[in-house]
């Protein structure tokens, strides 16, 4: 360890968000150092790289303004760190961890390095309760348990947006201790916001009935401080999960905002490009954001999370979404035919997937006939799906008397179960699938 | 032993670069003062290049660097079953003892405990002489006779008759050799045996689609690749669970910690259905979650292979099984950008397929040192990205394994699990497994197994006519096939690995094709009599 702070004045290039200095006595990787440009403003970075005694320094921020000559760059020897404290709650951050609300910072309990460890496998405890969303297409169909991350798969122009707020407004552990203080809290990340987006979501912050914490990056923010945001969420979260044995709901949006900010980040750097220009190594950073999801055998709380992401030329087989996919425990994808129908949520329940439902459900858990009625719906609603292909050839007339159900059934499924402006507990959901399946008169 | 050799010149990412004297090339060294476990992959004119294991935040240039004089190994003892390590095989239970439920960072611990006693049972007395790769004794490791194997040849001078910890000598050759109960073995050389034989015993999985399509042997390869939400982890548990091996090595490699830790409770609750014992006795599990470093996820295969390969030395069936082979392929990917090698296809570096080659080279069936017979099969997923099939991984796996089990994205959206495709995948070992399950369960396998897929590929080509068609379109025989197919699809080729049926044995497996290929028959003659097809179908 070094006793003091130490500063240089030996920059020798700047390119992008990258700066080299050189002639450091002493650095350390993930270092944080404070870069001072010539006009006194401040602004941090941390060691990326260290070749001899030239460092790369990534700088969170602007680079604009900096010089060669008289920006000083101050080696602070500690880890990029945030302070935590129970008062953060019902707070509003921006992505350089600066009050959003005029308030000054809540007094510190704690500083906590932002990238975290990661869970010892043994650690942790299998996700297995089950958390309202207050949505029947998920809390019917595709259950998500606390401790689970589940992405929702949009696309460019569907309302992405207006199905987070409706969790963000209606989520909940059960509806007896639904909103309950100290013990459910969401933690609300975005990056990459337009103003226009801005605007809508701090309005639905106003109107949450949970406690809350939000970080919010704006579109024209540094591409760093995107990398970070979703970074503070989990770290704030781990803390009030793990520290508060509060149940944390996390939504980060958008993640393809992010990806692609880590992609710039990385050519910056003159790294190898993977698929599609994305980084070799987005598996590995986006795991260690998603893993971070889970409960532990030894503590109270758990993390939950609920990425979004939008899926470039709807494509679900692009680099973003197939890497969430194979990391996440399922995804929630949004249709587009089924928004053009005029369905809220338009969520097509057939490529969508909770893998860690058959934990959360049955008895004790939401109600004993959940995995019976969620079976069904699916199983005619995909057969009434696979026989409105067929409708398109024959006609309506060329089909059985039963097939005729089964078409009337994804009908009805979707304008009654699927859509919906309201919350719907769970009960509600269920009777609602029980009705539609007995109004139809279905026959095996 | 671990003196300072060197101290660190520059740091990026994983990957150090340290001024140093007498290493040798894949050394393992410590690095730091935290000591972070690193391994050293080139040398060059006075700068030695060093890929650590564990997260290097925080780490310093001027810092010290110790060798160990060694390359990774691994220890190799009583007491691996029932365990569960980290990819460089530290006990995960032990590390969450010393530092909680995260894994914050350098600290070494051994794979086998030294404390523990055994009672040690010699096969040896004084005076006898002994061969290399000879038992001269065991301990009893859960149900497993847990063979100590000399190194040497010689004559006993004296072993011990009591109980043993592993660190203590248990018996004394007359030149002096001193054997030991545990030892520590390289991991990225294969252990040695006399030589190799030719699988033809089948490997019993308990899911009917491959064991009767596409079964495969003792000592064989297989691959599952499938894109994402195909049924990989959950096929490769089932067969963790109900494969019939003696010993089971399971590497989690770079997948979900919420699946391992489902597994984990899993395994301890369950049965082994071929003997009736926990199935952790016969376990081994590697984890390396996809957040943990991923030095150590291309590290892990190896670990966890060499651990199999110790039990297979002592004459047992061991299945080895990763999930998932993509993630340690593109955990060498990074190593090697990180290196700035040139790139060959898709970023991988161009020795990807000749390191695949070599690591199933080390499946087979062998005869040992001391002359028995063991084998070591390989069961491995493959995440190909985007569910895309000629990506370089499945393309390298396919030039070398055996067989070829494609989940399919479709049958999975359909709820058909496995998601076994029946049309693409295929096993090489089939003629000769064939044969054995002909003499073993029923002279009829092979003649229901070419019956079955018949009746499937027979479906595919009406399909297409049922879909501008409709079904009543269809001659009444063809309507009975679709029928009958489709019964195959979803009652023989479905598996609920949530239920009692999650596994079938080879008796089942028969009973059932048999049942609907009979039914099959004997609704195609009375179609011939004259029979309605509602009438037969009711």
């Amino acid at each position: 360890m070094r006793a003091l702070e130490h500063s240089y004045r030996t920059i020798s290039s700047i390119k992008g968000p990258l700066l080299f200095v050189e002639k450091v006595f002493s650095a350390r990787t993930g270092e944080i150092v404070r870069i001072i440009s010539p006009s006194g403003e401040e602004r941090e970075g941390e060691v990326l790289k260290i070749e001899r005694d030239t460092v790369l320094i990534e700088v969170f921020g602007e680079t604009k303004g900096l010089d060669i000559k008289n920006t000083t760059v101050v080696f602070t020897d500690s880890l990029k760190k945030i302070p935590l404290s129970e008062d953060m709650i019902g707070r509003v951050f921006s992505s350089s961890f600066k009050p959003l609300d005029g308030i000054p910072l809540p007094v510190p309990e704690k500083w906590v390095p932002v990238t975290g460890y990661p869970m010892n496998p043994v650690s942790r405890a299998r996700p297995e309760e089950f958390i309202e969303t207050g949505l029947s297409v998920i809390d019917g169909l595709n259950t998500l348990v606390k401790g689970q991350k589940l992405p929702v798969f949009s696309c460019a122009g569907l309302p992405s947006k207006e199905v987070v707020a409706f969790v963000l407004k209606n989520a909940g552990i059960r509806k007896t201790d639904l909103f309950k203080k100290e013990e459910f809290v969401i933690v609300f990340g975005a990056m990459g916001l337009t103003f226009q987006d801005y605007s809508f979501y701090m309005k639905t912050l106003e109107e949450m009935k949970a406690p809350f914490v939000a970080f919010i990056n704006m579109a024209d923010q540094p591409v760093l401080e995107r990398l970070l945001t979703p970074r503070f969420c989990l770290t704030v979260a781990e803390y009030l999960a793990f520290d508060k044995s509060m149940d944390v709901l996390v939504v980060l949006t958008d993640m393809t905002n992010y990806c692609d900010a880590l992609r710039e980040v990385s050519t910056a750097r003159e790294e190898l490009p993977g698929r599609r220009g994305y980084p070799g190594y987005m598996y590995s950073d986006l795991a260690s954001i998603y893993e971070r999801a889970g409960r532990l055998k030894s503590r109270k709380g758990s993390i939950t999370l609920l990425p979004v992401v939008t899926m470039p030329e709807d494509d679900i087989t692009h680099p973003i979404p197939d890497l969430t996919g194979y990391i996440t425990e399922g995804q929630i994808v949004l249709s587009r035919e089924l928004h053009q129908k005029g369905i809220f949520p338009p969520v097509d329940v057939l490529p969508s997937l909770s893998r860690l439902m058959q934990n959360g459900i049955g008895e004790g858990r939401t109600r004993e006939d959940h995995r019976k009625i969620a079976n069904l719906l699916y199983k005619y609603y995909a057969k009434g799906r696979d026989l409105r292909r067929l409708e398109a050839i024959v006609g309506r007339e060329g089909l059985t008397e039963q097939d005729r159900v089964m078409l009337d059934f994804a009908d009805a499924f979707e304008r009654e179960f699927v859509a919906q402006n309201k919350r719907r507990d769970i009960a509600e959901t269920l009777d609602k699938g029980i009705e539609i399946i007995h109004r139809l008169k279905i026959i095996g | 032993m671990k003196e300072a050799v060197g101290i660190i010149r520059g740091i990026s990412g994983p990957t150090v670069i340290a001024e140093a004297k007498g290493l040798k090339l894949y050394d393992r060294v410590y690095v730091g003062r935290s000591m972070l476990t690193g391994e050293v992959v080139r040398l060059e004119e006075g700068r030695s290049i060093i890929q650590v294991y564990e997260d290097t935040r925080g780490l310093s240039i001027g810092e010290p660097v110790k060798s160990t004089g060694m390359p990774l190994t691994v220890r190799l003892g009583p007491g691996l079953l029932s365990s569960i390590f980290d990819g460089l095989q530290r006990p995960l239970k032990r590390l969450e003892e010393e530092m909680g439920p995260f894994i914050t960072g350098g600290r070494e611990l051994y794979g086998l405990d030294y404390v523990r006693r055994w009672r040690f049972f010699p096969l040896k007395n004084r005076g006898d002489e002994i061969e290399e790769g000879d038992f001269y004794g065991y301990v009893e490791e859960g149900p497993f006779k847990h063979y100590l194997i000399s190194h040497k040849r010689g004559i006993i001078k004296w072993i011990a008759e009591r109980e043993i910890s592993l660190n203590e000598v248990i018996a004394e050759l007359e030149d002096g050799t001193e054997l030991f109960g545990c030892h520590e073995w390289p991991v990225r050389i294969p252990r040695p045996y006399k030589r190799k034989l030719p699988a033809f015993e089948p490997l019993i999985i308990g899911q009917r689609s491959i064991d009767l399509l596409f079964p495969l042997a003792r000592g064989g390869t297989a691959i599952l690749p499938g894109g994402f939400g195909t049924g990989k982890t959950i096929l490769e548990q089932s067969i963790a669970k109900f494969a019939d091996a003696d010993i089971v090595v399971y590497v989690g490699c770079g997948e979900r910690g919420n699946e391992m830790a489902e597994m984990l409770e899993e395994f301890m609750k369950l049965k082994d259905p071929w003997t009736d014992r926990p199935l952790m006795d016969r376990t081994i599990l590697v984890v390396n979650t996809s957040n943990m470093p991923v030095a150590a996820r291309e590290a892990s295969i190896y670990t966890a292979v060499t651990m199999a390969e110790y039990y297979r030395d002592m004459g047992y069936h061991v299945l080895f099984l990763a999930d998932s082979l993509s993630r340690w392929a593109e955990a060498l990917r990074e190593i090697s950008s990180a290196l700035e090698e040139m790139p060959g296809e898709e970023g991988y570096p161009t020795y990807l397929a000749s390191r695949l080659a070599s690591f199933f080279e080390r499946a087979g069936v062998v005869e040992t040192i001391g002359g028995r017979t063991g084998s070591l099969s390989m069961i491995l997923s493959v995440s190909p990205p985007g569910g895309d099939f000629t990506e370089p991984v499945t393309q390298s796996c396919l030039r070398t394994a055996g067989a070829f089990l494609m989940l399919d994205t479709s049958l999975a959206h359909r709820r058909h699990f496995p998601a076994i495709n029946w049309f693409q995948s295929y096993s090489l070992y089939t003629k000769e497994v064939v044969e054995f399950f002909e003499k073993r369960v029923s002279p009829d396998w092979s003649a229901l197994r070419q019956r079955c897929n018949e009746i499937l590929q027979k479906e595919e080509s009406l399909r297409e006519i049922v879909e501008i068609v409709g079904m009543e379109g269809l001659q009444d025989s063809d309507r009975l096939l679709m029928h009958i197919a489709e019964k195959i699809r979803l009652e023989f080729l479905s598996q609920n690995a949530y239920t009692e049926d999650a596994f079938s044995p080879p008796e089942r497996t028969l009973r059932k094709i048999k049942d609907i290929v009979e039914l099959y028959e004997r609704a195609l003659d009375s179609l011939k009599k004259g029979q309605s097809l509602e009438e037969i179908l009711r």
